[in-house]
């Protein structure tokens, strides 16, 4: 859909600073470390340190509580969201598969650690309660009781089999990973075998996306239908106000993004990331080249899948509430259009893009946004942002495929080796043709 | 000379058109060898049957001293296999270095986790050295590779071929678009490699044909019409008919 102008991702990679001629003798040096070969790594975990530190200094909990317990949550969800949006670059910018599904594991991992939240939290409430009653209550008849209490909601009371963990923090938490890194697996086996590609493989996640919306809105899925699981901001057994919690959560959602950013940024920079970065400029070539394209997909949207898992795991309790609405098929598109105003196949422009649209939207939807009076017209943006956003969003694939992120450049490449207008031979050669054509 | 590839009884049809018919072909261990024919006579196709691209409608392709079938194998597999395929249209990964294109053809293990963990060794890196040294790349290892002229791209796929070690190489028309020079270190590429190994060339250009100095196959509507030295083909009335003739 997208072309990229010229790719970015591969400007770090792990052979940088081996030399062009072959006879310096630095040519069996060993390749220097990550950060050092990769300095946006370095800058970004140096922002991102930054930005947690002033955020806490401020906070309520901690400071002068210039920056409110509720803003916290929003810049700790945001966190989170440059986390989903970093899995979405992987596999989107830099192994060109256009999930419009990621979403969908985001919100299984929110659903995952949403159970263990609700189930302990309730527990401890139904406790309490039936603890002055005369007779101590049987552990059985707690049981009981949680479950009416969750489940009244959607006419039951009966813990339905996917709840079978949920009394465990450990088990909920590996589900957080293994609940979407199976269902990835499963998915992308039976798409990539079959060579689905291109627009096809986007549809094709855009069904899985609705199918498992749809099924989780049904009363009878187990996980309380349209009501979703509330109450998810609580944590069970901890005394703490929301504001020193909210922290916490802030906390945890930038080391996360911090430790996704390195994990990403070693994925694609040694030969894998060159092995993924040919399967996105032209697939049949690698195969040609003896590469199994599939086991490579495979791997790099399981993976993702799973960094969408704990992105979610950790969003969801600062919102405090997941319900299906969250996996609608348009959220996974949303984080496409993140990740290509932000800038493909450059980490850092998928964090950019993820946190500058996901801010100015909530801005503008949150109604805080002043109405512009036209005089003919009052522009409301609760109405209108939308169609700014999506006009922002052709704008971009048309004129700046680069994205954000691509203003980068224009600092960067003034300082780089000018090798345009490098002999082209006696015929242009063809920029990243598809496979040739016979 | 023993047989290293072995292909009999082919037939391949696209929407009732008989690409290839009934096609039958031979290649020994070390040999070079020339394929010419008309547009559209099956060459490319003949490739992409072998590589695993297309599958045959009928018939048996044999590979190795063990005789196996390569019609049940992925085309990943046939790679890892040993045959290795230059595209007619130069395809390289043109956002990567000319290193990185080498290092990724670079015969090792291809599953995903040893790729993650892959570092290269010293041997790996003087291997590429090398490898750039022989298609005349050496002093544009640490370039991205589409900014290099059309000719350099047909030896850097050349390049990454050798790269894999393959026992067979398909070479699909490496001549195109190149200059008269280029064309002259392209022969030498080609026969340099067809002392250790198969290498089949398709072309259209008799003139490289025949500083190849080989054994020549005719192909024409998906079948062999001729076969034999550069001489003994194009005195062939049959050949000059359907090609030289035209
Ligand atoms: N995938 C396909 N679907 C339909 N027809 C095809 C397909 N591939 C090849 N053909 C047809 O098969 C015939 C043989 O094509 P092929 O590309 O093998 O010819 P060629 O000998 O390589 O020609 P050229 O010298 O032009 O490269 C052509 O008529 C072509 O149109
Ligand atoms: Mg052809």
């Amino acid at each position: 859909m997208l072309d990229a102008a010229k790719d970015p991702s591969s400007g770090h990679g792990y052979l940088d600073g081996l030399g062009a001629e072959p006879t310096t003798g630095r040519r069996g040096d060993a390749p220097k470390p990550l950060i050092v070969r990769n300095p946006s790594i370095l800058v970004f975990l140096t922002a991102l340190a930054l930005f947690t530190l002033t955020v806490t200094v401020l906070s309520e909990a901690v400071g002068p509580g210039l920056i409110s317990t509720s803003f916290v949550k929003t810049l700790g969800k945001t966190l989170c969201l440059c986390l989903v949006a970093i899995a979405m670059d992987l596999v989107w910018g830099y192994c060109g598969i256009l999930s419009l599904g990621h979403f969908a594991f985001f919100g299984l991992g929110g659903y995952m650690i949403g159970m263990w939240l609700m189930y302990e939290r309730t527990r401890d409430i139904v406790a309490t309660a039936m603890a002055e009653a005369p007779i101590p209550p049987t552990d059985a008849e707690i049981v009981d009781a949680i479950g009416t209490q969750i489940f009244g909601v959607v006419g039951s009371s009966e813990f339905p089999l996917v709840w079978a963990f949920a009394d465990s923090l450990a088990i909920q938490l590996a589900l957080v990973v293994l609940v979407p890194g199976v269902l990835a697996l499963v998915f992308g086996w039976l798409a990539f075998r079959s060579r689905v590609t291109g627009v096809y493989l986007s549809i094709l996640t855009q069904a899985m996306t609705l199918a498992l919306a749809l099924y989780l809105f049904q009363n009878d899925s187990g996980l309380r239908g349209n009501n979703g699981l509330s109450g998810l901001q609580n944590l069970p057994g901890v005394a703490a106000p929301q504001s020193v919690v909210s922290l916490w959560f802030f906390w945890a959602s930038a080391a996360a993004l911090g430790l996704g950013y390195l994990l990403a940024a070693w994925l694609v920079s040694g030969k894998f990331g060159s092995v993924i970065r040919g399967i996105r400029d032209n697939e049949a070539r690698v195969r040609f080249l003896g590469y199994s394209v599939e086991g490579y997909k495979l791997f790099i949207f399981a993976v993702t899948a799973m960094i969408a898992g704990i992105a979610g795991a950790l969003y969801y309790p600062q919102a405090g509430i997941i319900n299906p609405a969250e996996i609608a098929p348009i959220a996974s598109i949303y984080l496409a259009v993140w990740v290509a105003i932000g800038g493909r196949g450059r980490l850092y422009g998928a964090v950019i893009g993820a946190a500058f649209v996901s801010l100015v939207s909530s801005w503008f939807t949150g109604g805080q946004a002043p109405d512009l009076p036209l005089g003919f017209y009052t522009v409301k943006w609760v109405d209108w942002w939308l169609i700014v956003l999506g006009l922002s969003f052709v704008l971009v694939t048309l004129f700046a495929p680069r994205g954000i992120g691509g203003l980068v450049d224009l600092w960067t490449e003034r300082r780089a080796p000018d090798r345009h207008g490098a002999d082209l031979g006696p015929d242009p050669g063809a920029l990243r043709e598809q496979e040739a054509t016979e | 000379m023993s047989t290293l590839l072995e292909v009999s009884g082919v037939s391949v049809s696209f929407d009732g058109f008989k690409a290839i018919n009934n096609l039958s072909f031979q290649i020994g261990k070390a040999e070079l060898r020339a394929i010419i024919g008309p547009n559209g006579a099956g060459k490319t196709t003949f490739m992409d049957i072998v590589t695993g691209k297309t599958r045959p409608d009928e018939g048996r392709i044999l590979w190795g001293g063990k005789n196996r079938s390569l019609l049940a194998m992925s085309e990943a597999r046939i790679a890892r296999e040993g045959i290795g395929r230059k595209f007619q249209k130069p395809t390289v990964f043109e956002d990567q270095t000319v290193r990185e294109n080498l290092l990724m053809a670079l015969k090792n293990d291809r599953g995903p986790l040893a790729v993650l963990f892959y570092r290269p060794s010293a041997a790996d890196l003087q291997r590429v050295v090398d490898l750039a040294e022989e298609i005349g790349l050496q002093d544009h290892l640490a370039r991205k590779s589409g900014e290099l002229s059309h000719g350099q791209k047909q030896w850097l796929e050349i390049g990454m071929l050798l790269a894999q070690e393959p026992r067979l190489l398909l070479v699909d028309e490496p001549a195109a678009g190149m200059t008269p020079e280029e064309r002259e270190h392209t022969t030498a590429l080609l026969v340099e490699a067809a002392r250790t190994r198969a290498v089949v060339v398709v072309e259209h250009d008799m003139e490289f044909v025949r500083r190849l100095d080989c054994r020549v196959t005719v192909l024409h509507e998906g079948s062999v019409l001729a076969e034999g030295s550069l001489d003994h083909v194009t005195a062939n009335q049959k050949v000059i008919d359907v090609y030289l003739g035209r």
